[in-house]
């Protein structure tokens, strides 16, 4: 009997990577949204402090953008396998 | 195609019955989590889970060329009998462990039912243990505690860095990543199990000269098995999404993203190298990592354990049932009427002890404390267990 040690072992390795990869910048990208919902309460109630709100609207959109790309791939490889 | 015999029709219409209960026993997957945490509402969730299982029917290019994938000896005499004693089989345990509420592999109770019908039709020689064992049983081991592992990992780290985030905002975001990540775990599933059910029809068209060797799936078998397993899915198995959603541990929208992230990252991978696996047993897997991994660890070992036990059953179980199909269907036509009369009222039977209890989209994240139905009405008190609680959704 042959077993692939080594593709299972692949396999969870990569498994394991992906996903905490993938669920830590989309954690990532919730805590630039939350952290501008901040900034933007803090601003209004003393009118500064809202020079960092582009940058995190920004980041959150390029974590977003990473985890779609993830998802892209996922499709493309259910499409082709 | 000119002529289809009474056998094949038989096979055909069983193989469409499998198909759905399979779509059926596994929405649990894809939309257990969304439901639990609020993420989509029942009936939005399953519709979705059925629309995808139906798309994902079309996706693949992958031709549906063998049965079992080596794990019988197909070119050793599996009539279309056999087979069908195989879906016999794997139906009623499928409905069993639904009625049970317990979410166990449809792909097991197929290969179960496989596994037992050759035995009996063909022989020993007809299995190829060897292939069970590493097709069958260790990613059945490996995968769920891969897919735990991950989303455990995947909870905790996500815990940590949107600790100081505001949980409204948090709590949507991640509400929102779920919709994405559930949905890839109905796509993947409507292409792998769909898939099986195309191969079963194709090839036994091919067994009696309806086709010819090494065809395609024709579109009516596409369609019928997409429409099959989308129809299931839509129906929802509700007791098996109420056990996996709220049986096993409280899931929030956090480590339900987690979860159905490891899900999808598992089935994706392991299908990418050529590892056959369990949807339902992966999405078990994940759910409990999730649940371990979040602020206050903890599981309903109760569930945990029926789930494991049903795991272990499910394949000599199946087997079994279909075996004895299997002695049955080769004495004849009136031998397959008989098992075809048999798994008619033995779904029948189930379905009506189910009506005692019923579980749908209105009451299925009620229950914390899951109780299965009672097999025997004597065994049945008339006051719920002091266990069970209900929650205030």
């Amino acid at each position: 009997m042959h077993i692939k040690w080594n593709a299972l072992a692949q396999t969870a390795g990569f498994s394991f990577g992906i996903t905490v990869t993938v669920v830590a910048v989309f954690a990532l990208g919730i805590l630039a949204l939350s952290r501008r919902e901040a900034a933007l309460s803090a601003r209004e109630g003393d009118g500064a402090g809202g020079a960092a709100k582009p940058a995190l609207l920004a980041g959150a959109y390029a974590c977003f953008a990473l985890c779609a790309a993830a998802v892209v791939y996922g499709l493309v490889l259910i499409a082709a396998p | 195609m000119e002529h289809i015999s009474f056998l094949v029709a038989v096979v055909i219409i069983t193989a469409l019955a499998f198909d759905f209960t399979n779509g059926f026993h596994d929405t649990a997957n894809a939309s257990a989590t969304a439901i639990a945490t609020g993420a989509l509402r029942p009936k939005v969730a399953v519709t979705i889970a059925a629309l995808l299982n139906f798309a994902g029917a079309f996706l693949s290019v992958k031709v549906a060329t063998t049965i079992s994938g080596g794990i019988v000896n197909e070119k050793a005499g599996v009539h279309p009998e056999i087979i069908f004693a195989a879906l016999a089989g794997a139906i009623l345990w499928n409905l069993l462990t639904w009625l049970r509420g317990l979410p166990s592999s449809s792909s097991h109770a197929l290969y179960g039912g496989l596994i037992g019908a050759t035995i009996v039709g063909v022989g020993m020689n007809g299995v190829n243990f060897d292939t069970v064992v590493t097709k069958i049983i260790i990613p059945a081991v490996a995968s769920p505690l891969v897919a735990g592992l991950a989303s455990w990992g995947a909870t905790k780290l996500a815990y940590a860095i949107t600790r100081k985030g505001n949980p409204a905002v948090t709590d949507k975001g991640f509400k929102t990543g779920q919709v994405v990540s559930s949905s890839l775990i109905s796509l993947a599933h409507g292409t792998n199990d769909a898939q099986k059910t195309m191969g079963i029809i194709t090839l036994t068209l091919v067994s009696v000269g309806a086709l010819p060797h090494g065809a395609l799936p024709p579109t009516w078998v596409i369609v019928s098995a997409g429409a099959a397993i989308a129809l299931g899915t839509y129906m929802g198995g509700w007791r098996i999404i109420r056990s996996m959603g709220k049986g096993l541990a409280d899931i929030k929208p956090l480590q339900g993203f987690a979860s159905e992230s490891a899900v999808s990252t598992v089935i994706l991978t392991s299908s990418h190298m050529g590892f056959g696996l369990s949807t339902t047993q992966v999405c078990t897997g994940g759910i409990m990592g999730a649940g371990l991994g979040g602020p206050k660890p903890e599981l309903r070992w109760s569930m945990v354990r029926r789930m494991v036990y049903t795991w272990g059953l499910t394949l000599p179980a199946a087997g079994l049932v279909s075996g004895g199909a299997a002695l049955l269907a080769q004495q004849g036509t009136w031998g397959v009427v008989l098992v075809g009369a048999a798994l008619v009222a033995g779904s029948a039977t189930m379905w009506l002890i189910s009506r005692r209890q019923p579980v749908g989209a209105d009451n299925v994240n009620d229950v914390a404390e899951v109780t299965p139905v009672e097999l025997t009405p004597a065994a049945a008190p008339a006051n719920p267990t002091p266990a069970s609680t209900t929650v205030a959704a």
